[in-house]
């Protein structure tokens, strides 16, 4: 391969990757100026980087609409691409405004936290335009890596650096998997570029005859579906989930999980439709298993953040259910889940921190108990989370789930709809659970700790305006959804 | 007023943003203003009961688009007919009788509760005025989150377990449902059907192996919210852990949303179904009838007694929906409404029994009727129509019923369900004679006071109604019946023709008897309903 250098340059279209340009810089710049801010005054970082993570929002919206390449085709403009980084962006604004409080009780408000949320950021936004399986590594590297370190981030904690050290020596492994995936792919197709993997899988007779593809498509799935904490790659999550401090926790659960579903959307859609079958088959297995296991482990949790990690693993679960329609109603419902699922969950755990204590992170769902009465307008947001996750109307989680099931019943897999939405009844136990605690039990303590600060109150405003507002009026959100997978 | 059925179904919202700026233990004030709530609601109802034509048209129809998105449209559809029509008018006449019910049982937490109540009376209404199959879902699910709220912050000692029961049970049973209507959308949209809209539903045609299936997920649904036997354990837990506003809720309205579902959705939609259906629904109406008057003649507690007569009184309902003729399901219908009524009225007793003596036990009473000679007379009156003494409104819907059953193909199921009106006499004449008469020996009954006025206020607008219905019932059926006879001309599939049609394409049309032309006409032709602006 002679690779003319001038004319690599000529394909550079800065404008593609600005949202990432922006928060890279920034990333870079917070950590210069770290240094020179007192300890005490880390909150401005966090205004900062929600300043950069904004514009990188307008940066991403204003090439809504407008196909673009760059680096050769190896990173794309495109509506999917778009859609994804706003839901990036919309976790990490949540995280950066839900940490500060959370990182100052447990005296670890490192300032390098806000740049590595923003490194993750660019690495889940990598992952979601990159067209090449390269520039998708290279995301994932850049996203797992930065995670590695944020669910260790409490350093003085065994919790958070068990956390950290079993995320990261499990996250490697599963990295082997997904390389030697790209390896076997490369191998037979002797391409890394997906939108030529596709036309070479195209001209194939019979790709799915060809097992070094088979094992290459499924390793490269497997390295994701690690990612997005699907069953039986499910294993870190709970222990990740409980020991990484909370609000990462928040982040973890909704970032890296869409970005997770971006580049598996990309992938399989675009260059392995030629499998179709073979892939449906292996995830119409997997989502009922995820489901399942998620669910039904969470019903017996006690541990309010390992509940909401096993919910996590159920709602990839859903997730996959669209996946295995892989039409236009299941992949867009896909988007727009993941966009609700960034809001109710992030808000959910912004509660968990504020009812949390100094030094007892890991509270569980008896704590909750009495709040309803002390806190009432605290408990009624967290209950509009935990309906919105467990799929009640009219929440944001119903029209998605309505969405995602749909599309599996438009294809036919009306079994598969079925199981979905039994699952979905037995994970209102959980739910309700926590309701049960925060409305039904009296008091046992005065919640006099309980302050809400402005930046986790503005977290608390945002989430729950996400979760409401469009379950009453969903149609915009997805359409845009609609808009977006239209174009993969 | 075009809109007034969303003026009416959104009104009780506005109250509850009302409330939310009324601080926190200024309960007059939140009762009050619930209260008032509520009766503007009524009375914003009045022009719709006067406006209301006879005929089987939907009226004060609102038709606009809603979400638009993908292989979906749903629209904000609303109106009512003549089978709506008084469900509605019960759940507006009822509401302000609960919010006067819990003016001093419920102490704590009034500003919740009052919001509770108020999101209630939204859902009920929502759903009984909407006419797009995902609007009804919404408004079905909905109505859970409160009542939920209501029984398990305000309720006895087993408040959580009856909370968490009554909610899965029901969510379970409702997304099952769900699944059904998805999967009916996609059938309508291969036969050209763009949205959701119940009426275009209705012309479609679907065979006769698809409707089964449909037609079970949605009447499972519906069937955990009548509650038919073997669903309803979640009722009895429910009705005697709720305070008494819920548990009058509960019975009088929400109950019906069951029967209505069957007579709106799960019949008309899928009518060989329903009528392939018919004697195993009518099968668990009478075991329903039959074993909750036995397991309510047992009970020790008043108020258990009164929550397994509503699943028998739901028996009969049920057995006269699925009778399929002008009688059966009138009278089903009219016993919906009696039902709402009389039930409601004995949970109201039981409430001011309960308030006085903290007790429901049936053998804690005795000879109350010499200490609250008001109460006992409003007890008796009430029990009478509970137990369908002529003259009293339970006699005609039950007469009805029975009528229907034995014209219908269903004539051994009425026979047997007749006997459950004698048990029904048993059951509750027994429990009023332990309660009323006899020795006045317990000293805690001696000091009893009678019932207060606000209590006689709230009571003397379901004992007028006793007797309105009893006596004069005209009124009510001649609303209902245009609506009715669609309803039994669209569902009725003679046995001959099931037999013919095995091809999927025709269900409906060639089954209509040539006697009802008009009401074919306007069943496969909506939109003059729409554009109608019926009287408004």
């Amino acid at each position: 391969m002679d690779i003319n250098v001038a004319q690599l340059f000529q394909t550079i279209n800065l404008n593609v990757i600005m949202p990432e340009v922006i928060l890279s810089v920034l990333g870079m710049a917070l950590l210069l100026v770290n240094v020179f801010i007192p300890s005490k005054s880390k909150v401005y970082l966090a205004w900062l980087s929600l300043v950069g993570i904004v514009g990188a929002g307008f940066a991403a919206v204003s090439g809504w609409g407008i196909h673009l390449e760059s680096f050769s085709g190896s990173v794309v403009q495109d509506n999917f691409a778009i859609f994804f980084k706003l839901i990036f962006l919309v976790a990490a604004g949540l995280a950066v405004l839900i940490s500060e409080q959370y990182m100052e009780r447990e005296n670890c408000n490192h300032g390098e936290l806000y740049p590595i949320i923003l490194f993750t950021t660019v690495g889940m936004m990598l992952l979601a335009s990159g067209t090449d399986l390269m520039t998708i590594f290279l995301g994932l590297e850049l996203m797992s890596i930065s995670l590695y370190i944020l669910a260790g981030f409490n350093r003085d904690n065994i919790k958070s650096t068990e956390a950290g050290m079993k995320y990261f020596l499990l996250g490697a492994f599963s990295t082997g998997f997904l390389l030697y995936g790209m390896a076997l792919v490369y191998g037979v197709t002797g391409t890394t570029r997906i939108s030529k993997i596709a036309t070479l899988i195209s001209q194939m007779s019979n790709p799915a005859d060809n097992s070094m593809l088979l094992i290459g498509m499924f390793l490269l799935l497997t390295g994701f579906l690690f990612k997005i904490a699907a069953a039986p790659f499910h294993m870190w999550t709970p222990d990740v989930y409980e020991g990484a401090p909370t609000p990462m926790t928040a982040f973890m659960s909704a970032g890296p999980k869409a970005a997770g579903f971006a580049a598996m959307l990309r992938l399989l859609l675009v260059a392995f439709p030629a499998m179709k079958a073979e892939w449906t088959d292996l995830l119409w297995i997997l989502a009922v298993l995820t489901m399942t296991v998620g669910n039904f482990t969470a019903l017996r949790q006690d541990n309010i953040k390992r509940m909401l990690a096993y919910s996590s693993i159920a709602h990839a679960g859903y997730a996959l259910v669209g996946f295995v329609a892989a039409n236009a109603t299941g992949t867009s419902g896909i988007l727009f889940y993941m966009l609700s699922y960034a809001f109710m969950n992030i808000g959910a755990f912004a509660v968990i921190i504020l009812v949390g204590k100094q030094g007892e992170p890991n509270g569980t769902v008896m704590d909750f108990a009495g709040l309803g009465m002390k806190r009432p307008l605290l408990a009624a947001t967290m209950t509009l989370f935990l309906f919105s996750l467990a799929g009640m109307p009219p929440t944001a989680g119903f029209i998605g789930k309505f969405y995602l099931f749909s599309g599996a019943v438009q294809e036919g897999y009306i079994w598969l709809a079925i199981i979905g939405v039994l699952n979905s009844a037995a994970s209102v136990y959980y739910y309700l659970r926590v309701i049960v605690y925060m409305y039904f039990k009296p008091s046992e303590q005065e919640f006099e700790w309980v302050t809400v600060t402005a930046p986790i109150a503005l977290a608390l405003v945002v989430s729950a305006a996400g979760t409401l507002i469009p379950g009453i009026i969903p149609s915009y959100i997805l359409q845009f959804a609609q808009q977006a997978v239209k174009l993969i | 007023m075009s809109n007034i059925l969303s003026v009416m179904t959104f009104l009780p919202v506005v109250g509850v943003l009302l409330l939310l700026f009324i601080p926190k233990g200024n309960n007059g004030v939140l009762r009050s203003v619930a209260l008032v709530t509520t009766l503007v609601t009524f009375l914003v109802t009045l022009p719709v009961l006067t406006g209301f034509q006879t005929n089987a048209d939907f009226q004060f129809v609102e038709n606009v688009p809603w979400i638009a998105a993908g292989p979906f449209a749903m629209r904000y559809n609303i109106g009512i007919d003549g089978i709506s029509f008084w469900l509605v008018i019960l759940t507006n006449f009822i509401m302000p009788i609960a919010v006067l019910s819990t003016w001093t049982a419920v102490e704590e937490n009034v500003k919740e509760y009052m919001i509770c109540l108020l999101l209630l009376q939204t859902g009920m209404l929502g759903a009984f005025v909407s006419l797009d199959l995902f609007l009804f879902y919404i408004f079905w699910e909905v109505m859970l989150i409160p009542m939920y709220f209501i029984i398990g912050i305000w309720g006895g000692k087993n408040r959580v377990y009856a909370a968490v029961k009554f909610f899965i049970y029901t969510m379970a049973g409702s997304l099952l449902m769900l699944v059904a209507l998805i999967y009916l959308y996609f059938l309508g949209s291969k036969a050209g059907i763009t949205d959701f809209s119940l009426l275009h539903f209705f012309d479609l045609k679907v065979d006769p192996g698809t409707q089964t299936w449909l037609f079970a997920a949605f009447a499972l649904a519906f069937a955990i919210k009548v509650p038919m036997f073997p669903l309803h354990t979640w009722l009895p837990d429910a009705h005697t852990e709720a305070p008494t506003a819920g548990s009058v809720i509960l019975a009088a309205i929400m109950l019906k949303m069951g029967t209505y579902g069957y007579i709106r959705f799960a019949m008309p939609l899928f009518p060989q179904a329903a009528n392939q259906f018919a004697p195993v629904i009518a099968t668990l109406a009478v075991i329903g009838i039959i074993y909750a008057a036995l397991v309510a003649m047992v009970q020790e507690d008043v108020k258990k007694l009164v929550a397994y007569s509503s699943v028998a009184h739901l028996g009969f309902v049920m057995l006269g929906l699925f009778a399929l003729n002008e009688e059966g399901v009138t009278g089903a219908l009219l016993q919906n409404l009696n039902h709402g009524i009389s039930t409601g009225a004995l949970f109201l007793i039981v409430g001011f029994v309960y308030e006085r003596r903290h007790t429901r036990l049936i053998t804690d009473f005795g000879g109350l009727s010499k200490q609250m000679p008001i109460f006992a007379t409003i007890f008796m009156i009430i029990t009478l129509s509970s137990v369908a003494l002529p003259g009293t409104n339970g006699f005609v819907g039950e007469f009805l019923i029975l009528v229907g059953g034995f014209e219908s193909s269903l004539r051994w199921w009425t026979i047997v369900a007749s006997s459950g009106v004698i048990f029904a006499a048993v059951y509750m004449l027994w429990m009023f004679q332990r309660v009323m008469f006899g020795e006045l020996d317990n000293p805690k009954n001696q000091k009893l006071e009678d019932l207060n006025a606000r209590e006689i206020i709230i009571m003397i607008p379901l004992l007028i109604m006793v007797f309105v219905l009893g006596v004069y019932p005209n009124p009510f059926i001649e609303k209902m019946t245009p609506s009715i006879k669609k309803v039994i001309a669209h569902t009725r599939v003679e046995p001959v023709i099931t037999a013919k049609v095995a091809a999927p394409a025709e269900v409906t049309a060639p089954v209509v008897p040539a006697a009802t032309p008009a009401q074919h006409e306007s069943a496969t032709e909506p939109q003059p309903a729409a554009e109608k602006p019926a009287g408004h």
